[in-house]
């Protein structure tokens, strides 16, 4: 599968995060990632009122910009996504389709105002990737309390669970991959 | 669990639709959306949805407190989430008094929608299971398509288990439409000729002649048009059971040949010299007083006593209303399926009109008063206007008491409805009620009856 890097002018890169998302998603699902850099969130998703991106949009342009290839495509991006519903969201996934985008902006210390922590925002970024990632692969929300696939509405929540899947979903998985 | 459950969301803005939808599709809902009012009308009478958000301000047609009126008559137990833009008391109002369960504005926190949808979903999950076990507890009074947990009846589908397996003639009695076939099913499928054929024959139907070769079957030539040799109901029902519906109607002619079936086992095709051999039990209905026919010389006494070998009385439904409930429920199960219409139940006061009703045509008639109820029906749930016609024709011909009613109450209701009538004339209302003028002066005392 594709991993895109999607800078925002507004929230900045995610590119710190990449390495170790890429090697979360080859351990998880048994894929063979590849990265490709410096692609730019497109300007079209942002909402000036809101000061976020349309999540929505994004997922339009990860569409439109790629590739006939990968028959999966994660972006990443700093920048700070919703849908139109919501107040935020940490990513979005078409389920059991193509694309997908996680935002690493609500995963940083410093949007709580604290200190910045890079192990930390590595480890939420690896969970919030598998679990999109998971939906690309057909995986709905699991109850399992440590379960990537878990539904986390907040950080804390966020923080609670595990950057793997259950074995119930593992189970899930194989059965759609295979 | 949640796949089963399935969510609306309508919005005129397509981006917003569809990622409420996406969003909701990743929780393990199964998600529809619709662009207008009318659209979403549409889908909600087709579908029954565990919960539908719709956006208060549509443009064109329907805004979204008509959408959310429309659904709620088509769905009265409905959850109904109103979303808006901007939070405004008055309509926020407007849309809990139309029955929203929610008012939300967006955009609104992904917990507390979360939260939302979990709390509605526990809840149907609650409604559902209970549903279930209610059915299961119906299904106990379920014994071969008999529905009844009233204690005459129970009995006799005890005996119908129990004679199942012999070969006795059985002679069923009851009124029209007591589920009389029913009975004669249940114990022919309940016993070991349950693999061979059941063959009904109503006697009423078909004149004598006509008769005669349905029941014995015919050789080529037996009469003009008999073409081909062709077998009874007698010779089909070999093995099996043959059931002899309005047994009280056939002929003195007719009478004789079924007796030499019974003691024989054997009968000629019509028109025909070889003697066939046959082995079916036999079954017989009717709704006449057989006895009495017996009595009066219109039925073979021989006859009556060898079909009468084991005797079963069905109740009328009046004699068990308890049942009137299960049926009912099962009715509308059944028929709803059937006419493809999303009728779920019945109210309140609908099944108190259905206990009170008399049902001269029993389960059969109640059976078609639900239909013809569903047919009529516009919502998910069959009320009393459903049932006007069970009043109007009823009327005329029938009167009913009400209940707990004293006779003196009755009486008195007489009395003015005489007096009435007559326009207050005491001589001619007196000679209608059969009293002289000088009880009805006394009973109009009595009763403080102004004139
Ligand atoms: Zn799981
Ligand atoms: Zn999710």
């Amino acid at each position: 599968m594709g991993l895109s890097v999607m800078d925002a002018p507004e929230g900045g890169s995610a590119e710190m995060v990449t390495e170790q998302i890429a090697q979360a998603l080859e351990d998880v699902f048994a894929v063979r990632v590849t990265v490709r850099q410096q692609a730019w969130i497109p300007d079209g998703a942002y909402d000036r009122q809101r000061g976020q991106y349309n999540a929505p949009l994004v997922l339009r342009s990860v569409l439109e910009g790629a590739a006939s290839e990968p028959p999966k495509l994660l972006a990443v991006t700093g920048g700070d996504l919703f849908i139109p519903m919501l107040s935020f969201v940490y990513g979005q996934a078409q389920l059991g389709g193509r694309a997908a985008v996680v935002s690493i902006a609500r995963l940083r210390q410093e949007y709580y105002g604290l200190p910045a922590n890079a192990a930390l925002l590595a480890g939420r970024a690896r969970k919030e990737a598998v679990h999109e990632t998971g939906h690309l692969f057909g995986l709905v929300h699991c109850e399992a309390p440590d379960c990537a696939m878990r539904l986390s509405t907040n950080i804390r929540q966020l923080d609670m669970k595990g950057d793997r899947l259950c074995s119930g979903c593992a189970a899930m998985l194989m059965e759609r991959v295979i | 669990m949640k796949a089963q459950w399935q969510i609306l969301v309508v919005d005129d803005e397509e981006i917003m639709c569809e990622s409420m939808a996406a969003w909701l599709r990743e929780d393990g809902y199964a998600v529809d959306t619709a662009s207008s009012g009318r659209e979403a009308i549409e889908m909600a009478r087709r579908t029954e949805y565990a919960i539908h958000f719709v956006d208060l301000k549509m443009p064109g047609g329907i805004d979204g407190i008509e959408t959310l009126m429309e659904i709620r008559r088509i769905r009265p137990d409905a959850s109904i989430i109103i979303i808006t833009a901007y939070a405004t008391v008055d309509t926020a109002i407007a849309a809990m008094k139309e029955g929203a369960q929610e008012y939300i504005v967006k955009p609104c926190n992904p917990e507390e929608i979360s939260l939302l949808v979990s709390r509605i979903i526990k809840v149907k999950n609650l409604q559902r299971e209970n549903m279930i076990l209610r059915k299961k507890l119906a299904r106990q009074y379920h014994f071969h398509d008999i529905i009844s947990k009233n204690a005459r009846m129970a009995g006799i589908l005890e005996m119908a288990r129990e004679v199942a397996s012999l070969r006795s003639t059985v002679l069923i009695r009851g009124e029209s439409g007591t589920g009389k076939e029913l009975v004669a099913r249940a114990i022919h499928f309940s016993g070991d000729r349950a693999q061979k054929p059941f063959v009904a024959v109503s006697c009423a139907a078909l004149a004598e002649t006509l008769l005669e070769s349905e029941l014995f079957g015919y050789e080529k030539g037996a009469f003009t048009g008999a073409a081909e040799r062709k077998k009874g109901k007698f010779e089909l029902a070999d093995g099996g059971t043959i059931f002899l519906d309005e047994i009280g109607d056939i002929s003195p002619k007719l009478q004789a040949d079924l007796l030499r079936v019974l003691q024989e086992k054997s009968f000629y095709r019509v028109g025909g010299s070889e003697e066939v051999r046959v082995d079916a039990r036999v079954i017989a209905a009717t709704h006449k007083d057989l006895r009495a026919a017996v009595e009066e010389g219109r039925f073979r006494e021989d006859l009556f006593y060898r079909l009468n070998v084991i005797e079963v009385q069905l109740p009328p439904l009046r004699d068990r209303r308890e049942d009137i409930p299960l049926l009912v429920e099962h009715f509308i199960e059944r028929i709803s399926h059937e006419v493809g219409k999303d009728v779920r139940g019945i109210s309140d006061g609908a099944m108190r009109v259905l206990m009170d009703h008399d049902w001269p045509g029993n389960v059969r008639e109640l059976e078609n008063a639900v239909e013809r109820a569903i047919v009529a029906c516009r919502s998910g749930t069959l009320g009393e206007d459903d049932l006007a016609f069970l009043q109007e024709n009823g009327s005329g011909r029938q009167f009913r008491v009400p209940a707990n009613m004293t006779l003196e109450e009755m009486e008195k209701l007489m009395i003015e409805a005489a007096l009435k009538r007559t326009g207050g004339n005491v001589k001619e209302s007196a000679s209608g009620l059969g009293i002289d003028r000088s009880t009805l002066y006394d009973k109009l005392k009595k009763y403080g009856i102004e004139r």
